[in-house]
């Protein structure tokens, strides 16, 4: 079975090179039948791909230990579902997952466009196989999953597997790579399109229309696999931190802000045709960062403890990318002509200017998270020195960004397009001000001393401010015409324009993400060894060791302490962390523990039970205060709802058009609903 | 005043700040790869700077009360590591790993390690090669 597996990677990866080559000669021949047969074989290669990953999965279900990869990820003792996950638990099978996707997403494309956009598509399926053929590359030669385990001429049958980390047995962690997969490999599309649109000298934004949805959903999928990391990270790693600046947390975050940075700076050009040069450098570099991305993590180039294997392909991709960056500058270049922005920059106080520090910030920030994440690398070529740099570099750069960030996410939506008078800045602005100030004044009252913290929590305020004036204004408008209450008119109202208010929303979920990161100034923690009956103190919470039971199931050993939680005299229940001793290799048990987290709107209290101290019984406890954290998880909901707002049609359709459009030329562009 | 004046003025504080932010956490935190063998061959200048030392652990991991201490290796040289950080040890910790150290060289020749990090989930994978089949038995 191994043999047809690998077998159906050759011939997709064949068929990627002919879809390629037979696109691209097609359209120069103008030979109709070979651009369709190239777009077949797309098709073909879905069927291949998918087959292909049947079949691992199977191997994995069934454990078939004689293929390699089966017997480094999973065991028999493992939970079938943890079996399953384990198709991207390593790194040969997240590599097929990431193809498998590609294809799917190929295929997508290439059913939805069949008839449309019959000039470009070649180039739109020559650049999706291009990135295709790479990868199906990678698994077929230097990281194939269907590789058997042999010693000699024989074929071995390990009676079992090494069995998947069980750090990773974790459901947030079971979904996670394939979350991400999801936002980095459906990033390709819009790229492929602009692309293409662009060497075909198309004329309007039609690209942009269309891969507006994937824009969005891509997006959404990636913040969503950045926050089950972050979420992971938080809930299992035991030191309760979220993010770490570390490379490969890096690697997911810096597509993210060229992505959202390109979202922004794309309504630019659909609306007023400006920054069309900078649009297509965005969404080139958000492409690029994606294929950089799983380079990072793929190849070891950057010492990080989170890194795969230091594997073979880092000269793969190494080679892939720099040939990808010639290209796309050289097309950039070629195509200058064609990406003349139809307006110039009129104001600094204008909605324009707004967009524009808005970009110019998302990318000083990934410029920054680069350049930190590649300081060792950097810093070796020109002076032989491997110097890295510590999490206090991207915070010192980055804490001032997110908060300018914040800022402009108030500002932007307000000022007007154009120019902006200000007397009109002072009307919309000046309830929102004094509300940041009133907060700040409040919160130094409380004894608020650090200055990031009281910063970020005025303008939450002031950005909430601004949101709901917005929406208080529009909905009271209707509510007066129509007679309706204020909940249904404030319905009504996103349903008019779902994608200004739908934005607002995901405004409003990364205002409240803002709070809970705020939270992490004010963290508390203890370090205890107490015997049974024993109790310690944390803030106001007093804790009491109550009871430590061992036990023993197929997959792991474990001891699992109960810790009353009292306030003041109050019971608040109890808490019962673990910790695990996983038999993955009989001679090397892996310990791994499981933090119990009591949330709470306004904080969070987590304990790790570290393990016995010695022979007595004693434990190790570890117990940390988290305020706010668990506002960034609903943060992440808000911007979720908020995101599928922004994919519902509008209501009234063209209403930017007539309220924003005045004064501009008349562009025919079509709106899509 | 002109509007690309404005511009390029108000680019310029931005990026002038963020610049200046960026060189100082850089000089604040710059640590030094090193492993257990380049940290001995360093001599006298290793006691200055932050130091980031990679190497496995050999042997077990003490724990007495508070104090962890391990021993960390690399080709032939070897170096007792004494944790003195505040954070949780990862579980990944034990022999064999992997391991990365933060922090400095102590005056007796001890590496004070504020952090420790050792190889993680991710990175659970077995290096080309390395996949010991004792208990398998050939396929007959």
């Amino acid at each position: 079975m191994e043999n047809i597996g690998a077998l159906s990677l050759i011939l997709a990866f064949c068929l990627a090179i002919y879809s390629v080559l037979g696109s691209l000669y097609g359209k120069w021949a103008s030979n109709r039948f070979l651009i369709i047969s190239a777009e077949r074989a797309v098709y073909a290669i879905w069927l291949l791909t998918t087959g292909a990953s049947a079949m691992l999965v199977y191997a994995l279900l069934t454990g078939d230990f004689r293929i390699a990869y089966v017997a480094s990820v999973t065991n028999t003792a493992m939970p079938t579902i943890y079996k399953f996950t384990a198709w991207w638990g390593g790194q040969e099978g997240s590599l097929l997952l990431w193809v498998w996707i590609l294809a799917t997403y190929s295929a997508v494309v290439i059913f939805q466009n069949r008839r449309k956009f019959r000039e470009m598509m070649p180039y739109v399926v020559a650049i999706l196989m291009v990135t295709q053929a790479f990868f199906l590359c990678l698994i077929t030669i230097p990281m194939s999953p269907f590789d058997v385990v042999a010693i000699g001429k024989e074929i071995l049958t390990p009676p079992d597997g090494r069995g998947l980390n069980p750090l990773l047995q974790y459901w947030t962690m079971a979904i996670h790579p394939p979350t991400l997969y999801l936002g980095y490999v459906g990033f390709i599309v819009p790229f492929a399109f602009a692309f293409a649109s662009m060497i075909t000298r198309q004329p309007g934004d039609a690209w942009i229309h269309t891969t507006r949805r994937w824009t969005l959903v891509t997006w959404l999928f990636q913040s969503a696999g950045i926050l089950l990391g972050a979420g992971w990270a938080y809930s299992v790693l035991g030191w309760g931190g979220y993010w770490a600046w570390d490379p490969v947390e890096n690697a997911s975050f810096l597509p993210w802000l060229t992505a959202t940075a390109f979202l922004h700076s794309v309504m630019m050009q659909e609306k007023k045709g400006m920054m069309k040069v900078w649009n297509m450098a965005l969404v080139a570099a958000t492409y690029l960062l994606c294929i950089f991305g799983t380079f990072l993590t793929r190849s070891g180039v950057v010492s990080s403890v989170h890194a795969f294997a230091e594997g073979p392909i880092g000269r793969y991709f190494a080679v892939f990318l720099a040939a990808e960056i010639a290209i796309v500058v050289y097309l950039i270049l070629a195509r200058l002509d064609y990406l003349k922005s139809e307006q110039p920059l009129e104001s600094v106080l204008s909605r324009e200017s707004s967009f524009m520090f808005n970009n110019l910030i998302l990318l000083a920030s990934c410029f920054s998270i680069l350049w930190g994440t590649m300081f060792p690398v950097i810093s070796e070529a020109i002076t032989d020195e491997k110097i890295s740099v510590g999490v206090e570099f991207f915070n010192k750069v980055n804490i001032p960004i997110g908060l300018f960030l914040l800022f402009l996410t108030g500002v932007g939506p307000l000022i007007a397009w154009r120019r902006s008078s200000l007397d009109s800045l002072k009307k919309a602005f000046l309830w929102p001000t004094v509300g940041m100030f009133l907060t700040i004044v409040i919160l130094l009252g409380t004894g608020v001393r650090s200055i990031y913290a009281l910063m970020s929590f005025g303008l939450c305020v002031f950005v909430t401010w601004t949101i709901l004036s917005e929406f208080f204004k529009g909905s009271m408008a209707i509510a007066a015409k129509s007679g309706q209450n204020l909940i249904a008119a404030m319905v009504e109202l996103t349903h008019r324009n779902t994608r200004r208010y739908g934005g607002y929303i995901v405004h409003m979920g990364i205002v409240i993400m803002f709070i809970g990161f705020t939270g992490s100034a004010f963290n508390q923690d203890t370090f205890v060894d107490v015997n049974k009956g024993e109790s310690f103190a944390l803030g106001k919470y007093k804790l009491t060791l109550k009871d430590i039971q061992d036990g023993q199931n197929t997959n792991y050993a474990y001891s699992r302490a109960t810790i009353d939680v009292k306030e003041g005299d109050q019971s608040l229940g109890s808490l019962q962390p673990e910790v695990r001793l996983y038999m993955l290799d009989s001679d090397q048990p892996q310990k791994s523990s499981v933090v119990a987290i009591r949330r709470k709107l306004n904080e969070d209290l987590y304990v790790n039970l570290e393990g016995a101290v010695d022979q007595s019984g004693k434990q190790s406890i570890r117990a940390f205060i988290f305020p706010l954290v668990s506002w960034i998880w609903i943060g992440f909901w808000v911007l979720f709802v908020g995101n599928i707002i922004c994919l519902i049609p509008s209501k009234v359709k063209m209403q930017f058009a007539k309220t924003q459009m005045i004064g501009m030329v008349e562009t025919n562009a079509p709106v899509t609903q | 005043m002109p509007k690309n004046l404005k511009f390029g003025l108000l680019i310029t504080v931005i990026l002038g700040t963020l610049s200046w932010l960026a060189y100082q956490g850089i000089n604040d935190t710059s640590t030094y790869f090193k492993t257990v063998t380049e940290l001995k061959a360093m001599g006298d200048t290793a006691h200055t700077k932050r130091l980031r030392m990679q190497g496995y652990v050999v042997g077990d991991v003490e724990r007495n009360g508070k104090d962890v201490s391990f021993t960390m290796r690399f080709d032939q040289d070897t170096i007792k590591v004494k944790y003195i950080g505040t954070g949780p040890l990862p579980d990944t910790l034990r022999p064999e790993a992997d391991a990365v150290a933060d922090g400095k060289l102590g005056p007796d020749g001890v590496f004070l390690a504020s952090t420790v990090q050792a190889k993680c989930a991710s990175k659970y994978e077995a290096k080309p090669g390395e996949y010991k089949p004792t208990a398998a038995s050939p396929r007959s």
